[in-house]
Order: C-alpha cells, then sequence, then structure tokens
C-alpha cells in the first residue's frame, strides 16, 4: 500500500493493554513519551505520509500489542 | 513485505514469547507454507513477567495467556502442545518429539530457560521455583496458607517474589550467597543500592548467607544457612537464576556455550537453523560482543528477527540496545544497555530515597543507565546509548532533566 505525503494517519492507544513498558518512545520519540508516572502520553496522534514507518515500526515493537495505525 | 518468502515447512521449538513472535512475523513477511509450533508445556504461550508481580500478588488476577486458539487457527499454525523436542539433526532437516519426528526447512529455536534449583533440594514439599505458569499456580496457592516466607537468592524474580509476598502481610526473608545483589546484571555499587529497597519495604535481606540445608520440622520448614543461623518458613522459594534449555540438542552438532552459538542475525551455523530469546547467544554489533540475555524485550524481537530470516533468507541482523524492567515494592528498576562500567555515576535522584538514575561509563561511552522510579528518562538513555552517545552526551542529558 502507497501512501501519498497528504494523506493522514491515526494512532490508537488501548489503555487496557499499554504496560508504560516505553518500547513506543525508544522507536518514536516524535510521537510517544512516558511520563513521570510511567503512564504512555501520545504526543501527537496525526501521523502523515513521510512519518508512517517510524509509527509503524512503534506500532510492531509495542509489547503488549496496545497500538494501531488507522487511516 | 519481503518478495523472497517461500513456502516449505517452518518448524518453531519452544511455543513461549520468541516462539510465538516467530510464527506471528512468518506470516506477516508473506510465508504461505506451513507452521508447526512445538512446546512442552500444555498451556497456550503466555506472558512471564506477570507471574512473578501481579498473578502472585492477588489471588484474582487472571492468567497471563497471549492470545486466544482462534489467533493460532488465523495464523494457520499447527499448535503442538504437550510435546517435547528430545534431539536435532541439523543434517537430515529433523527434529525428533515425543511425538514422532517433524522434518523442517527452517527452524526456529526458542526453548528458552530453565530455572535452576538447589542440588538435594528438588521436590522437596514446600520448595519452590518461579519460571511457568503451573509454577506460579502452586506458589500462589501455596502464599494464600503461608505466614512466614524466606526467598533463596535476591536476583529480579526473588526480589519479585519478596515483594509480591510483602504486599500480601507476609514476613519474608531473603537469603543471598553474595555479598552484594545483582552484581552481575548492575554492577556491585548500583546492586548493593537497588536492594536498599528491600530493607526499606520491610524485606529482611541478608548478604553472604547460602543455605546449607532445608528440613521439615513441626512447625514447617527449617532453613539452616551457611552462617550458623536459621530461619522458619511455612514455604521457600528459589531464585537462584536459569540456564539456557538446550540439553535436547547436546551431540546435535550445534555449537552450545550457556546457550546456542549464533552469529549476528541468529543463524545457529547450520542451513536453515536460528535461534532466538532466552536460549540464545549472539554477537551483537551494537557493543561488538556476543551477549545472551534473558529480557523479554530482546526475546520478542529476536523471535520476529529469526523467523523473517529462516523464512525469507534475508540476512538481517539483531542488534539491540538492552532493556528489561523489573518491578519491585511499587518502584519500577529500569536498565538500558550494558553495566560492565569503569564507572558509574547518580546524576538524578537519590538512592537513600529509592529513586535515582544512574549513568554507566565505559571508556568515553556511555554504555547503560538503570533508571529507579523515574521511566521518563528510561528511553531518552536508551536512544543516547544506540546512537553511542558519549559520556558527556549522556550528562548533558542528565543535567537537561533536572
Ligand atoms: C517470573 C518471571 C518474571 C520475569 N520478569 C521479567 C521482567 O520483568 N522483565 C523482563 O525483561 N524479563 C522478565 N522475565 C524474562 C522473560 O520472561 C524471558 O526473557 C522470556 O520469557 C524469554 O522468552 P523465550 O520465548 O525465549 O523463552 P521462555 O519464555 O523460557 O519459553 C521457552 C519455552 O520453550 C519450552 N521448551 C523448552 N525446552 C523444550 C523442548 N525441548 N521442547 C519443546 N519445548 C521446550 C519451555 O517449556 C517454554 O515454554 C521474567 C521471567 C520470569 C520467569
Ligand atoms: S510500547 Fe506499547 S505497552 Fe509500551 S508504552 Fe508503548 S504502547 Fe504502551
Amino acid at each position: 500500500m502507497k501512501l501519498s505525503e497528504d494523506q493522514l494517519m491515526k494512532i490508537e492507544l488501548d489503555r487496557t493493554k499499554c504496560t508504560g513498558i516505553g518500547m513506543c518512545e525508544s522507536v518514536a520519540p516524535d510521537f510517544f513519551e512516558i511520563d513521570d508516572d510511567g503512564e504512555l502520553v501520545v504526543l501527537r496522534d496525526a501521523v502523515d505520509g513521510a512519518e508512517v514507518a517510524d509509527v509503524e515500526a512503534a506500532v510492531l515493537a509495542c509489547p503488549t500489542a496496545a497500538l494501531r495505525l488507522r487511516p | 513485505m519481503s518478495s523472497g518468502s517461500s513456502g516449505g515447512r517452518l518448524v518453531v521449538v519452544g511455543a513461549s514469547l520468541a516462539g510465538l513472535r516467530a510464527v506471528e512475523a512468518a506470516r506477516r513477511d508473506g510465508f504461505t507454507g506451513e507452521i508447526v509450533l512445538v512446546g512442552d508445556e500444555p498451556h497456550l504461550p503466555y506472558d512471564r513477567p506477570p507471574l512473578s508481580k501481579a498473578f502472585l500478588e492477588d489471588d484474582s488476577a487472571p492468567e497471563p495467556t497471549y492470545q486466544p486458539p482462534s489467533h493460532f487457527a488465523d495464523l494457520d499454525v499447527d499448535l503442538r502442545l504437550g510435546t517435547r523436542a528430545t534431539a536435532l539433526d541439523p543434517v537430515a532437516r529433523l527434529v525428533a518429539t515425543a511425538g514422532g519426528e517433524i522434518r523442517y526447512d527452517q527452524l526456529v529455536i526458542a526453548t528458552g530457560s530453565t530455572a535452576r534449583t538447589l542440588p538435594g533440594l528438588e521436590g522437596l514439599p514446600g520448595v519452590h521455583v518461579l519460571r511457568t505458569l503451573d509454577d506460579a499456580r502452586g506458589l500462589r496457592q501455596a502464599l494464600d496458607l503461608a505466614g512466614r516466607v524466606v526467598v533463596v537468592g535476591a536476583g529480579f524474580i526473588g526480589s519479585e517474589v519478596a515483594s509480591s509476598a510483602r504486599k500480601r502481610g507476609l514476613s519474608v526473608t531473603v537469603l543471598e550467597a553474595a555479598q552484594v545483589p545483582l552484581e552481575r546484571a548492575l554492577g556491585p555499587e548500583m546492586g548493593g543500592a537497588v536492594s536498599a529497597l528491600h530493607a526499606a519495604n520491610g524485606t529482611d535481606l541478608r548478604c553472604g548467607v547460602g543455605v546449607q540445608g532445608i528440613h521439615q520440622g513441626s512447625t514447617g520448614l527449617r532453613v539452616e544457612a551457611t552462617d550458623g543461623s536459621s530461619f522458619d518458613a511455612d514455604l521457600v522459594v528459589v531464585g537462584v537464576g536459569a540456564d539456557p534449555a538446550t540439553e535436547w540438542l547436546e551431540g546435535s552438532g550445534l555449537e552450545l556455550k550457556d546457550g546456542i552459538v549464533c552469529d549476528a542475525t541468529l543463524s545457529a551455523g547450520f542451513p536453515g537453523v536460528y535461534a532466538a530469546g532466552d536460549v540464545a547467544r549472539w554477537f551483537n554489533r551494537d557493543f561488538d560482543v556476543e551477549m545472551r540475555l534473558e529480557h523479554w524485550t530482546s526475546a520478542a524481537e529476536q523471535g520476529a528477527i529469526a523467523a523473517r530470516n529462516a523464512v525469507t533468507g534475508a540476512c538481517g541482523e539483531y542488534r539491540t540496545v538492552p532493556y528489561f524492567w523489573s518491578d519491585w515494592y511499587d518502584r519500577r528498576i529500569q536498565f538500558v544497555g550494558v553495566p560492565t562500567a569503569d564507572h558509574v555515576t547518580v546524576v538524578t535522584g537519590d538512592p537513600a530515597e529509592g529513586r535515582f538514575v544512574a549513568l554507566f561509563r565505559s571508556g568515553s561511552r556511555l554504555a547503560g543507565a538503570l533508571c529507579v522510579g523515574y521511566p521518563a528518562h528510561t528511553m531518552k538513555y536508551r536512544r543516547l546509548i544506540g546512537a553511542a552517545a558519549s559520556w558527556e552526551d549522556g550528562l548533558a542529558f542528565a543535567d537537561s532533566r533536572r
């Protein structure tokens, strides 16, 4: 699937699955950050075409499958 | 999506984290051949970290099964649980199991590690180890009836068990044979600093004290220590580490050296044979050393990469900045990088308060970071270490967070 540069994807986080392990932050720090309480903060949930690869890598890196990237 | 994906039969031995990630990655990469997942436990793949944490603390905590049976049906995986692999012939490409031989085109070995026991104490009633779901069920039941717990070994799993038992209000003594706990994982200074969490939470930690013997007395178990002291307990948990599960590979021709020796691509040296997870000793180019990790994150990642390399013929290297976490008494302990260091400094917080960050220096490089109760810092250090940051970069980042 090829995305045009202006097509926006959206990050969805399932808080019931997230354990705050932070792998997503380690892969895509522009989008994810663990806060002082160990909770994940999604810094920005709209992802444009150029950034999709990074965020996809973060989605795959999530140990608990808590993240999704949706059109 | 890789183009080189072929058919044939992928066999994955070990149906836990690395094995699960292997079969998922093979399908994600478009592998259309047969997949057989062989595991000796009777259970569907499940998550181990909760077994010493939430699962032990609370009788109502659910069993941490990763995926329902339908997941394996969807992936078209032939799941053979309760089946032990007993031998490998990497020339004939055969895995022998209790249920007959299985021929493979590609093989991922993900048999993990097995809890060490204390010689002579195996099977003694009231003496537990913790590695499997069955171990955890037995231990949780025993904790329900216990008042006094002795934990042998102040490593991560022993310490998590101690912490869970304290949360249940039990009285807990931890005996550690070494003078300093966790020396191999965190170095001497930080091993001590982290272990101070025990005393702060009412656990009696005795270092330099080994176990001489355990006897069944009239009021429960009596643990005789090497320093002449003794401790009464209703149950004893032995947490003295784990060994890679490679006995079944003896004589196979695979090189075994505290794990299966692999190259940077997780290849075990025979055509189509890869290893992943706790059982794999591989060459990590991020640090240019051979390592074997017993960490959740690397097991998951290695499973995926080993399978991808096996089924697509890709030669992807697995390189990583090691990462693990452990939860003690509501504190999250996280370590990124490697603990072999010339110098260690606390840069944030204060060990006396049980909340701090310490950086590990190796030559001019930032080699590792230990974060205790600073979850917001951990992954930033991991990225710095992955980018081969200098020691000064590490200190500068610490300054910026103060
Ligand atoms: C109680 C506990 C708590 C943990 N907590 C943490 C934590 O907080 N953070 C962290 O980073 N890591 C933690 N870990 C470590 C982490 O769980 C392991 O690194 C991870 O499970 C390794 O996955 P694996 O698939 O390589 O091996 P394993 O999970 O060990 O699985 C190997 C599987 O292969 C099976 N097997 C073995 N031999 C054979 C054979 N011959 N034939 C067929 N099947 C076989 C085994 O029965 C097992 O099911 C913890 C481990 C335990 C036990
Ligand atoms: S990697 Fe997954 S579980 Fe971990 S913090 Fe990110 S979303 Fe949560």
